[in-house]
């Protein structure tokens, strides 16, 4: 309620948004070389609104919200840079600091529901664990708690079910389940991640119009990760979007999918199939293949596949990294002119 | 579950059967007269006839069988020997006395070797088993799996002859293996039976420390691991409960076979250690052409297998619910 007034605390916070990543770097000892996941990346989470991140498997989509967590061991994954979360400073707290954060403040729900709920206990008892180990229930209460979780989330016959398993469950189910699971201390903010791959449409659909009821009743703040945009235009207020490890575009969904400016988003966009457009006209992929994370391109990191790096002048794309700009609002990545990227867009749409 | 447990009893009980009939037969394939050894050492011709009337061996093999098997359910009657009661198991050839009371007598020794040496290696092949998964790549890990390699390779009547050797005779720091009974001086029951149950554990710790290591590091890296850590679960709770849980069902199975194996393979560890088990009694049984003893020790090792393999298939369903019948 007060983030205005939040001036300089600890190392110095910059933004006063409710999450706020800064300059953030995470890379990885492997026995190749070390593996540049996340690689100078910024963006802020307002209080109660939806941020949709999208980006190709191994953009840094899924590193990031693992690292606000806390969930890289410091002995694999090196981390700089800060995250700010309520006045805290994540990537250097205490183990303890974290575990409280986790499932209570900051809570995920991850994209494979079989396989990220335990086999071995009851939905109830996964439900209820979160809630005694925050809120200090009793069984008694955390097992009641669970079970008006599980209405919420829209479980028929939620009083018997609590004492189901996860395999007991269809994907759909299991999927509301997590979220029960994930929502049951009434976290600020809420990670999911691909919360929607692993099931079918009709469900995805249905998915996201629980988390977005849920969103209107609890304030709740999201973190989508996804790859599907269209997942994007329908829940997310915001986007960034990634690749290799940084930012390449970020605004608000209009902004980002409505008037995009990185070349980047427009493959993205070119790549995605519309219900209006000719079935003769092929879908066109992003030219060439995600760069290598432990030898990343020099320059910007998207120049090797991008069709415009020469209407930018001699060698910049392949020599400078670029930043956001503007900072704030909508901004890219990109040394192309503003003009020059209305009307490459503009071609482009005419094309479709 | 009550169908499976009948089901499994069902076919337990006959593996028995066969076990035992394979056994009955065998033995009148070997040559021996078992009513002279019964007789003694002089023996007049009435008397051996008398002997082999009273042990029931004038009558067909077959008959014999049937007998014995009754005997088992319903007890049985011996001419001059008297009334045995069920179960019976027969009479000892050689001293004259239901086999029975002996094997009640002898049980308890092999009990208590094999059931206090699996507790052992149990907890402490487990436990290095999730410190060196907890450690991996570490010197930690090096040295769990290197002396982990080390117990495998060694045998009993090796490590057992020269832990005898040289810590009961040489140094003396530890008396002689021998058995008091638990409820009489549980103290010094578990003294005394504490050097075969630390070389059995160093032969057997090794199975469950390199089995729990190698499933523990695949859990630890299953995502509802992730899971209960994103949800703020503490480090103990995600590797015991949860990460734990998924490595048991590996380790029953192990459990299960070793625990069969150190019921059937007493014969070496009470050799080794001199201890008056059901292993002795089954090596003097054969030494002394007697059958009833002989056939109580096998159908004990045959059915000391088969229940425990019931109880592995049913602990599966206890650790796993996805197991479980429904």
């Amino acid at each position: 309620m007060t983030a205005v007034t939040i001036t300089e605390t600890g190392r110095g916070r910059r933004s006063d948004s409710f999450l706020s990543v800064q300059d953030l770097h995470v890379s990885f000892q492997t026995e190749d070389g070390v593996v540049k996941a996340v690689d100078g990346l910024s963006f802020e989470v307002e209080k109660g609104t939806t941020l949709g991140i999208v980006g190709e498997s191994g953009s840094g989509k899924s590193v990031t919200n693992l690292t606000i967590l806390g969930l890289h061991s410091s002995e694999q994954a090196e981390i700089r840079g800060e995250i700010w979360f309520e006045d805290q400073e994540l990537v250097g707290a205490s183990r303890g600091t974290l575990e409280r954060l986790r499932g209570n403040r900051i809570a995920m729900i991850f994209q494979d529901p079989l396989t990220a709920l335990s086999p071995f206990h009851t939905v109830g008892r996964q439900i209820g664990e979160v809630y005694r180990k925050h809120k200090g229930a009793s069984k008694r209460e955390a097992r009641d708690r669970a079970v008006e979780m599980l209405e919420r989330v829209g479980i028929p016959n939620a009083r018997v079910r609590v004492d189901d398993y996860p395999h007991h469950f269809s994907g759909g189910m299991r999927q509301r389940v997590m979220i029960a699971m994930a929502l049951v201390c009434d976290p600020a903010l809420v990670i999911a991640d691909e919360p929607t791959t692993a099931l079918d449409v009709t469900v995805q659909a249905q998915i996201l119009d629980l988390l977005k009821d849920l969103q209107d009743q609890m304030g709740t703040s999201i973190i989508l990760i996804t790859h599907d945009l269209g997942v994007v235009a329908q829940a997310a207020h915001n986007v960034l979007v990634m690749y290799a490890g940084r930012a390449a575009e970020r605004g608000t969904v209009r902004e980002v999918l409505g008037t995009p400016r990185h070349p980047y988003t427009w493959g993205l966009l070119s790549s995605a199939p519309r219900l209006g457009s000719s079935v003769d006209v092929p879908l066109k992929p992003v030219r060439g293949t995600p760069p290598s994370l432990l030898t990343p391109p020099p320059g910007c990191r998207f120049h090797p596949r991008c069709d415009y790096r020469n209407q930018v002048g001699p060698d910049l794309c392949s020599t400078e990294l670029p930043e956001l700009s503007p900072e704030r609002g909508h901004g890219d990545a990109c040394y192309l002119t503003l003009t020059q990227k209305q009307e490459i867009f503009t071609q482009l749409m005419e094309g479709r | 579950m009550l169908r499976f447990l009948t089901r499994r009893g069902l076919s337990a009980a006959f593996i028995l059967l066969i076990v035992s009939a394979v056994t009955f037969f065998l033995f009148f394939a070997v040559p021996g007269d078992p009513a002279r050894l019964a007789c003694g050492k002089v023996c007049p011709p009435e008397t051996l006839v008398q002997a082999r009337h009273n042990l029931g061996l004038d009558q067909p093999i077959f008959v014999q069988f049937v007998e014995w098997v009754s005997g088992i359910f319903v007890g049985r009657e011996y001419e001059g020997l008297g009334h045995c009661p069920a179960p019976c198991l027969g009479y000892s050839f050689v001293n004259q006395e239901p086999v029975f009371g002996t094997i009640v007598d002898r049980l308890p020794v092999t009990l208590s070797l094999t059931v206090g040496a699996a507790v052992v290696f149990l907890l402490f092949g487990v436990g290095t088993g999730i410190i060196a998964a907890l450690n991996q790549g570490k010197p930690l890990d090096k040295i769990a799996s290197v002396s982990s390699l080390i117990g495998a390779s060694v045998q009993i009547y090796f490590i057992g002859t020269l832990a005898m050797y040289f810590l009961v005779f040489q140094w003396q720091v530890i008396e002689r293996p021998r058995y008091v009974p638990l409820t009489e001086d549980p103290i010094g029951w578990a003294y005394g039976l504490l050097l075969p149950w630390i070389v059995l554990a160093i032969i057997f710790t090794a199975n469950y420390t390199r089995m729990t290591r190698s499933t523990m590091v695949e859990q630890l890296s299953e995502d509802y691991v992730r899971t209960a850590r994103a949800k703020g679960m503490s480090a103990r709770t995600v590797v015991l409960r949860f990460a734990l849980r998924g490595t048991l069902t590996p380790i029953a199975t192990i459990f299960g076979i070793d625990l069969a194996s150190l019921i059937g393979g007493a014969i070496i560890t009470e050799t080794t250690f001199s201890l008056q088990g059901i292993g002795r009694l089954s090596i003097q049984s054969v030494n002394n052409d007697d059958l009833p003893m002989l056939m109580a020790t096998v159908l004990l090792a045959a059915a000391a297998i088969v229940v425990f393999n019931v109880i592995v298939d049913a602990l599966y369903a206890v650790i796993d619910p996805r197991v479980r019948l429904s």
